[in-house]
């Protein structure tokens, strides 16, 4: 056996799993309408690609993924695209977002499917790709996409491949069903997945070792594929990245880095099938099995359940008792959120529905003091202290919070769940959190509005100063002005005058060129007079015209003479 | 329908604060045997008076501050404080020395800092130490041990330790003795062996002190009890014990006339393991971290020490304690575990680059 690592803390709740799992994954009749979330993975939502009133088949691509950290939709059954609007959607908050909801025709049609037999003779690109548009996302919780994941570039290699069927919530059975029932398809998407990274040295599938029918099913087929069928002790929160990381290599993941950072991606084995499925049968990720338990269901088992589906569709075929129940929950005890309709869809993170009955998770207690009794940092897997953080968030103190490394917090609940006072950490922890981001991001946005505002003091102080000297030197020009007419005499006036004309006199060289000019157009005239004369006195014209002419030439001789003189002038 | 909506975690433990301070509670009852069958019934009266003061002033002070009475009473944190009080107090020390104590430990040291949880100092022991410095003579009168009584004479029965405690009556002359530290501290000038031949307070003794070393066995067994039901870890009780015994063997010098004690003597004698084990251990005016309940509990160890082997007490856990809890801020900030994924430890002070 591989050696493993024991992580700190954690704890040991019951695990109510053996009751969802007395029968095989199960199909639900398909529901008359599905309303399909835009956004059901981290990144930017999807862009809606089909208009309400188109028909659609089953797999048909009805959203496509908006930039780098997205997946693409598709329709999980055919039908007609019935509506595109906000709906109640799957989160903690209660919120709603854009949704594309399906009528159902009822034929439950595939469009046209194209898979591939030989992925190994297929370029790791073009496999990246069909993931990409299969619009496969991580499965078992976080929803971040694949193709993104598998990518990490080439300054980090991949030498250790993790993939997570842990499984630590209690009550969740989805992949325990899906390894039982479906591990042939797992092991080909793992081999998939290596095939992409470039067949990393290690490959290890960490699992839980409450899950030994899963790990049966496990073992033959992953002879021979270098694949490591790893088994640990249960304990929650063994499934968490960080603790699975820890307890596969012995390996810390660094805070604030990602596993690429250190060779490693972690992969949901729900996810793996996926993948399987979307590259060798062509199939996008229209749907996925989902467990459904808790005493308020008359019936508690997995189901492979198209994406879309109401969670009241499923309850309602699980014989649900609303009277019983205390809470809805999609998720887990520990990590799940409860909803706030039954109306919400399943989306590819949703592995579990769980609807307990009051006595199975009660109404929650009051919260009572804080006694720093410490069970909770005995509980923590992240060696945090967290009856500190608590009294530091209360105080909304965020330097300690950040010296005890509130962000280093994966909001496990282990803390929450032992703390004998009922107090609810956890919720403390998410709103100093946010408080935190908001308070930086308010500094960032501070510190743009100071520069802004300094640089325009700083515009407006130069643009007054401009208009300061200007108005100084006309101020200058016009206390000159008046010293001048003061003191006005005939002879100042003449003086000035002479001098502006001085001023305006050409230049010598000037002078000199423009009399030679007009001595040279003198000489031009003459000749053209001594000719008209010469022609006329030729062609025998009459004495009044020769008379003209002659005039005009004498004329212009006097013209030349005038220029020539003035040129000696000059010259002198 | 819409659903109630409650945030993760859904799932809750078993455990809560009532069942702990009840196990608190419960562990004390050997040493309470121990006290009864070595001391007879005062301790028990003890208990008994501090416990009813202690809920009715709780009470009193939960009315003035208009919180729900039921709910907080119910988490017996007025009760632990009640009974640790109790058992700390010499055994048939009239009632109104109980009952002041008591008032003091739980208006004074707790509710006016807050309630529950937010008491900086030890209730108990601010009780206790009130009335040491008050009343030293009723607070260093007691009962001689079972093995020490003279012959023919016995610890007065129920309803004669109440008539002493309530009405102070009977004389207690015949029954009363010094403590085993006590006596060991004022025989100056004699070996260890000497004094542990002459004093009938160790010639009479199994090992450590006649009627004292059952008593500490008992707190012993009820501390065990509660580190095997993770009340608490171990590291507070652990660190103050091998401090003191570490103090003790260092100071031994042979068993000379200069000699300080044996460490068995030491952490069998006075209020030792119930220090270790219920004192100490109370979490609310102690260190946070494993490891600076490390620190804290070697820090009570090597105080109780100094005091009892250099100071003018024979005991010294309640100043010790109270002495340590100003401490435990201080130790908190330099004493942060090593968070998953870093690389060192980091302070509490340690501001960040703006």
């Amino acid at each position: 056996m591989r050696q493993t690592w024991v992580t700190p803390g954690g704890v040991h709740p019951p695990e109510n799993k053996l009751q969802s799992l007395k029968q095989p994954i199960g199909q639900l009749p398909i529901p008359h309408k599905l309303v399909v979330p835009l956004g059901q993975h981290i990144g930017a939502s999807a862009i809606v690609c089909v208009k309400v009133g188109d028909k659609v088949s089953k797999g048909q691509k009805i959203a496509d993924p908006s930039g780098v950290v997205s997946a693409a939709i598709h329709a999980p059954t055919s039908g007609t695209i019935s509506a595109i609007e906000a709906r109640p959607v799957a989160h903690s908050s209660g919120m709603t977002a854009l949704c594309v909801e399906i009528t159902s025709d009822g034929e439950d049609k595939w469009g046209s499917l194209t898979g591939i037999a030989d992925f190994e003779h297929t370029s790791p690109r073009a496999l990246l790709s069909i993931i990409t548009e299969a619009g496969i996302a991580g499965m078992g919780g976080a929803g971040f996409p694949t193709a993104v994941k598998l990518n990490p570039g080439f300054q980090r290699p991949i030498d250790t491949l993790i993939i997570n069927a842990t499984e630590c919530e209690p009550y969740i059975t989805a992949d325990d069903a899906l390894i039982r029932e479906r591990a042939e398809g797992i092991i080909e998407g793992i081999r998939i997945l290596s095939h992409i990274l470039g067949n990393p040295d290690n490959i290890m599938i960490g699992i839980e070792d409450n899950k030994p029918e899963a790990i049966k099913a496990l073992a033959p087929h992953i002879q021979d594929t270098g694949i490591n069928l790893v088994s640990f002790p249960t304990k929650y929160p063994s499934g968490g990245e960080k603790q699975l990381i820890y307890i596969l290599t012995g390996k810390e993941l660094p805070s604030s880095k990602i596993p690429a950072d250190i060779g490693m991606l972690c992969i949901n084995i729900g996810t793996t099938y996926a993948i399987k499925r979307a590259v060798v049968n062509g199939e996008p990720l229209i749907s996925r099995v989902t467990t459904v338990t808790g005493e308020a269901c008359g019936i508690n088992r997995n189901y492979d359940v198209l994406i879309g589906t109401p969670v009241e569709h499923m309850l309602e075929y699980n014989n649900f008792d609303a009277q019983r129940c205390s809470r809805v929950i999609m998720g887990g005890p520990m990590m799940g959120f409860s909803l706030t309709s039954q109306k919400i869809p399943i989306v590819k993170t949703s592995n579990c529905i769980l609807a307990p009955s009051v006595e199975e998770i009660p109404h929650n207690e009051p919260a009572q003091a804080c006694i720093r009794c410490g069970m909770c940092a005995e509980a923590c897997p992240a060696s945090l202290l967290p009856q500190q953080l608590l009294w530091y968030s209360q105080a909304k103190d965020h330097d300690r919070l950040e010296s005890h490394n509130l962000f280093d917090c994966i909001e496990c609940g282990a803390c929450s769940y032992v703390c004998p006072s009922n107090i609810p950490l956890v919720q403390h922890y998410r709103s100093s959190k946010s408080d935190i981001k908001k308070a930086q991001e308010e500094k960032v946005k501070s510190a743009q509005a100071r520069e802004r505002f300094e640089f325009r003091q700083q515009r407006i102080e130069l643009a007054d100063k401009e208009r300061e000297a200007k108005r100084a030197a006309r101020r200058e020009a016009a206390k000159l002005a008046q010293a001048s007419t003061a003191s006005n005499t005939t002879a100042d006036i003449v003086a000035a005058a002479q001098a502006r004309a001085a001023t305006k006199k050409a230049s010598p060289e000037q002078e000199l060129a423009k009399l030679e000019r007009a001595v040279s157009s003198a000489q031009m005239r003459v000749q053209k007079a001594q000719d008209k004369l010469d022609s006329a006195l030729a062609n025998t014209e009459t004495g009044e015209k020769i008379n003209i002419l002659t005039a005009a030439l004498s004329g212009a001789q006097q013209k030349l003479e005038k220029a020539n003189f003035r040129l000696a002038e000059h010259s002198k | 329908m819409a659903f109630k909506q409650v945030t993760s975690p859904h799932a809750h433990g078993a455990q809560n604060t009532a069942k702990v301070m009840q196990l608190v509670v419960w562990a004390t009852i050997p040493g309470l045997i121990a006290l009864t069958w070595q001391f007879g019934w005062g301790s028990f009266i003890n208990v008994i008076t501090a416990s009813v003061t202690a809920l009715t002033c709780e009470a009193l002070i939960l009315k003035m501050r208009n919180r729900p009475l039921g709910f907080y009473l119910k988490d017996y944190s007025a009760l632990v404080t009640a009974v640790l009080l109790g058992l700390a107090l010499p055994p048939l020390c009239p009632w109104w020395v109980v009952v002041i104590g008591t008032v003091f430990s739980v208006v004074l040291a707790k509710q006016l800092f807050g309630g529950l949880g937010y008491n900086p100092f030890n209730p108990a022991m601010v009780g206790y130490v009130v009335l040491l410095i008050s009343f030293p003579i009723q607070m260093s009168t007691w009962v001689a041990p079972l093995a020490l009584l003279p012959d023919g004479i016995s610890h007065p029965d129920f309803l004669e330790s109440l008539k002493l405690v309530f009405f102070g009556l009977s004389p207690m002359d015949g029954i009363t003795s010094a403590t085993p530290l006590d006596s060991f501290k004022h025989a100056s000038g004699l070996t260890v062996d000497q004094i542990y031949q002459q004093d009938p307070l160790f010639s009479q003794a199994m090992f450590a002190g006649a009627g004292w070393e059952w008593v500490n066995l008992g707190f012993l067994i009820g501390g065990i009890v509660m580190l095997s039901s993770r009340v608490f870890t171990w590291h507070g009780p652990v660190a103050m014990l091998a401090t003191l015994a570490f103090m003790s063997l260092v100071f031994w010098d042979a068993g000379s006339s200069d000699s300080a004690g044996s460490p068995i003597m030491h952490l069998f004698s006075g209020a030792s393991m119930m220090g270790a084990f219920f004192i100490l251990t109370d979490p609310v005016s102690s260190a946070v971290s494993n490891r600076g309940r490390l620190i804290y509990g070697a820090l009570i160890g090597f105080l109780i020490f100094i005091i009892r082997a250099w100071g003018n007490y024979p005991d010294a856990v309640a100043f010790a304690v109270l002495l340590a809890n100003f401490t435990a801020p201080f130790i908190d900030n330099y004493t942060l575990p090593r968070t998953y994924g870093h690389t060192d430890r980091r302070k509490a002070t340690e501001r960040l680059e703006d």
